[in-house]
């Protein structure tokens, strides 16, 4: 059998091209519309008629001319992957600027199949496309989709499959006679040392250009000697023009080509209307901002409600679990330290942190996605973009900070959808100021204990106080991202452009199921690695004794002088210590510290956890020092992982690492100061 | 000379040319010479403004958005 041959998939962002990716393969591959996922290329199959075919998706992208590590990655597959076939996505309400991807990619090569996604929504908001009239004007295949239904996708792929046997003639847009005549001349000169490469042509315009990140791409491929670069700029003189007018030139005329073809082929039969607009303009406004505080505080009230009942199934479940294994390790006739060890030290940790993660999780996240997918997350970067402006940040740091809510290490994957380095690594570093699921359960115990009584009064108390906390947190994420940018990374707010895509109803299903394997899973996969050692490690600590006492007394013993500095004890650090692999179980840690059983407990009624907690001194101070030192302390181990892979730098992760917990101490230490003063 | 930011909400204006950093993919957003922009939304205090352009809409903040030089009248 011959090798499959190669279909590219591009086109712009959000114009469903992950959904044809899934429904051409069948969601054989790992794909998701979270911004930033696709940042490599990646592949499926699929078969028509008996013949097998790769399918490579690419990152979105609005041109090849690269302005983010996506969009270069986008370009590199569509110039240099010698696909046998290139599809471009469109989006059918949006054409006039897709089809300026499209004009680039047909100066590639002549095997292009252009895809009209989303028909349906266009055909509500009273736009008509007649395919044959585009068709006949840009000369290759067009093929209507609608991709969410899996319409249309037989069709394309047959499309794809015969523009490889009979080449079409694309009608490529038309530049004036003097770019013209400079890029043939230019071309014929790189015919010979590019063949195999990639079209002359277009190889020569880029270079005419000045295409920085095509030229590097390039020159891995062949050598860009003298007489070549004199070529070019003897082609650049030839024009007249700058490298920058005739940037200004060529995507001039691809756009009056698209404007002319949009003439042809595009018939709006009814206005837009403007319910849409009129809603926008209020949800960002200033009066979007209570709007989207109060989406937030939904999404949580939701997730913790929500997230309760699962976790005490699941706690059930790995509590009966754990018996069997202990029962399967007896009957190996292991000693019983190594049994202990397995089963409450490592087991125990790794359910506990599973039956507590999971659930928060498995809730938020697809919650998230389905504002994502509705097109409102865009707008909240929008409205609160002002604000970072001011912290020389980036607007969509808002996105990255909402799902660190949900779990840090997704907040720091997410830093990918910033395109400046310097304030993607801003929004990585300041990502674990914003408390996630973790840390709100033992924020709700402390203000319940110590600040809020009971009933309705309480509750609205504890309300109260939990969003200064979060306005807190917000607040310093906001002056320290400011601060890094005047310190250790330093520079001017970049430029950047956002889209606003329409409303869209969400794909209820499989968003949920793909949000919980992109994510979920995703999380919980590392979150389960680091707690099985880390359960060893708490096991070992407070079983292992030394001159009578457990090494985890040792610990608070020496830790007792800088937590009273702190405001609070040697146990609450060690707690936090021990906490590292999932902030959920700092609480626990504290009271197994306190009541020195030998491995982690349950929590039992919030009373006698007051009771517990009062008894070893606690105050309000401890408690308000307590919360503070969990908003401001080192990011779980997971977090920190996840840095260390989104940064590739270990001098960020050990920054991240200290950079809380010096503001934490700094914070905790000021509280306990001005409490002994008053 | 008018640029983008100077565009009042609901307003529409045509592009002369997009210049700075950002040019190029402003221009590859479709502000090239003789488009069409109307700004249609504005975040609170001197935040972004959100335009459409060629059928989408693309959120710029002002310091960028002052890079779009606009015609004086009509541009045909």
């Amino acid at each position: 059998m011959s090798k499959a041959r190669a279909i590219v998939l591009a086109g712009n962002p959000n114009v469903g091209k992950s959904t044809v990716f899934n429904a051409l393969t069948g969601l054989r591959q790992h794909t998701g519309n979270w911004p930033g996922k696709t940042v490599s290329a990646a592949r499926g199959t699929c078969e028509l008629d008996g013949e097998a075919f790769t399918i490579i998706d690419t990152p979105g992208a609005y041109s090849l001319h690269a302005h983010s590590a996506e969009e270069e990655a986008a370009m590199e597959a569509i110039c240099f992957g010698h696909a046998d076939a290139v599809i471009v996505v469109c989006d059918a309400a949006c054409l006039e600027r897709n089809l300026n991807l499209l004009y680039q990619v047909m100066e590639i090569t002549d095997r292009v199949v252009l895809c009209l996604n989303l028909l349906d929504e266009a055909g509500k908001q009273g736009i008509r496309v007649d395919m044959n009239a585009l068709s006949g004007f840009l000369g290759i295949p067009v093929v209507g989709a609608c991709a969410r239904d899996g319409k249309g996708m037989k069709e394309l792929l047959r499309a794809a499959s015969r523009t490889m046997d009979h080449n079409a003639e694309p009608k490529r847009a038309g530049y004036s006679s003097a770019i013209e005549q400079a890029a043939s001349d230019l071309a014929e000169c790189l015919r010979e040392p590019l063949k195999g490469i990639i079209n002359p042509r277009f190889a020569a315009l880029r270079l005419m250009e000045k295409d920085a990140c095509f030229r590097r791409e390039l020159a891995k491929r062949m050598v860009i000697n003298a007489s070549i670069e004199a070529a070019i700029q003897r082609a650049r003189d030839q024009t007249g023009l700058s490298p920058e007018e005739l940037s200004a030139q060529l995507t001039e005329s691809v756009y009056h080509a698209a404007e002319e073809a949009c003439t042809l082929s595009v018939h709006t039969t009814k206005q837009r209307t403007e319910n849409q607009l009129k809603w926008d303009r209020r949800l960002t406004g200033w009066a979007g901002v209570p709007v989207m505080l109060l989406l937030l505080a939904v999404v949580f009230f939701i997730t913790l409600k929500g997230a309760n009942w699962p976790s005490e199934g699941l706690t059930a479940f790995f509590a009966k679990a754990e018996t069997i294994l202990q029962n399967g390790l007896e009957a190996l006739h292991l000693p019983d330290f190594w049994t202990a060890l397995l089963t409450e030290g490592a087991f125990r940790t790794l359910g506990k942190v599973v039956a507590v993660m999971l659930p928060p999780m498995a809730i938020f996240f697809p919650l998230f996605t389905l504002l994502e997918d509705s097109g409102y997350l865009p707008r909240v970067a929008f409205t609160l973009d002002g604000m970072f402006e001011h912290c020389h940040a980036c607007g969509k740091q808002a996105l990255t900070m909402c799902m660190g809510c949900g779990c840090n290490a997704v907040g720091v994957t997410g830093c990918r959808i910033i395109d400046s380095p310097r304030e993607r690594l801003i929004a990585v570093l300041t990502n674990s100021f914003i408390p996630c699921n973790g840390r709100f359960p033992m924020l709700f115990a402390m203000l319940t204990l110590f600040f809020a009584g009971g009933g309705l009064g309480g509750a609205l108390a504890s309300a109260g106080l939990l969003t200064g906390l979060a306005a807190l947190a917000v607040g310093v994420t906001l002056g320290v991202s400011r601060l890094l940018s005047v310190t250790v990374l330093k520079g001017v707010p970049s430029s950047y452009t956002l889209e606003l895509p329409p409303y869209r109803k969400p794909q209820f299903g499989r968003v949920i199921l793909r949000s919980l394997l992109d994510r979920t899973l995703f999380v919980l996969g590392r979150a389960a690695s680091v707690a099985a050692p880390a359960g060893v490690i708490i096991f070992l600590l407070t079983h292992l004794q030394a001159g009578g006492q457990t090494w985890l007394a040792h610990i608070t013993a020496f830790l007792d002088p800088l937590g009273r500095l702190m405001g609070l004890d040697g146990v609450i650090l060690a707690g936090f210590l021990l906490g590292f692999p999932a902030n959920e179980i700092v609480l626990p840690m504290i009271l197994l510290a306190y009541t020195a059983g030998g491995s982690l407990q349950e929590m039992t009624s919030l009373t006698a956890l007051g009771g517990i907690l009062r008894a070893h001194g606690w105050t309000a101070l401890t408690a308000l020092n307590l919360m503070l030192f969990s908003l401001f302390h080192f990011p779980c181990a997971t977090t920190l992982l996840t840095i260390r892979r989104e940064t590739g730098s270990a001098k960020w992760t050990v920054f991240a690492f200290f950079l809380p917990t010096v503001i934490g101490m700094i914070l905790c230490m000021m509280m306990a100061g001005f409490a002994k003063i008053f | 000379m008018k640029n983008l930011a100077d565009l009042c909400l609901g307003e529409t204006g045509w592009v002369r040319n997009a210049a700075g950093g950002l040019s190029q993919r402003l221009r590859d957003l479709g502000f090239t010479r003789g488009a069409g922009v109307e700004c249609l939304l504005a975040a609170p205090g001197c935040g972004m403004r959100a335009y459409r352009v060629r059928g989408a809409v693309i959120a710029l903040r002002q310091r960028d958005a002052r890079q779009v030089i606009m015609e004086d009248g009509r541009h045909e």
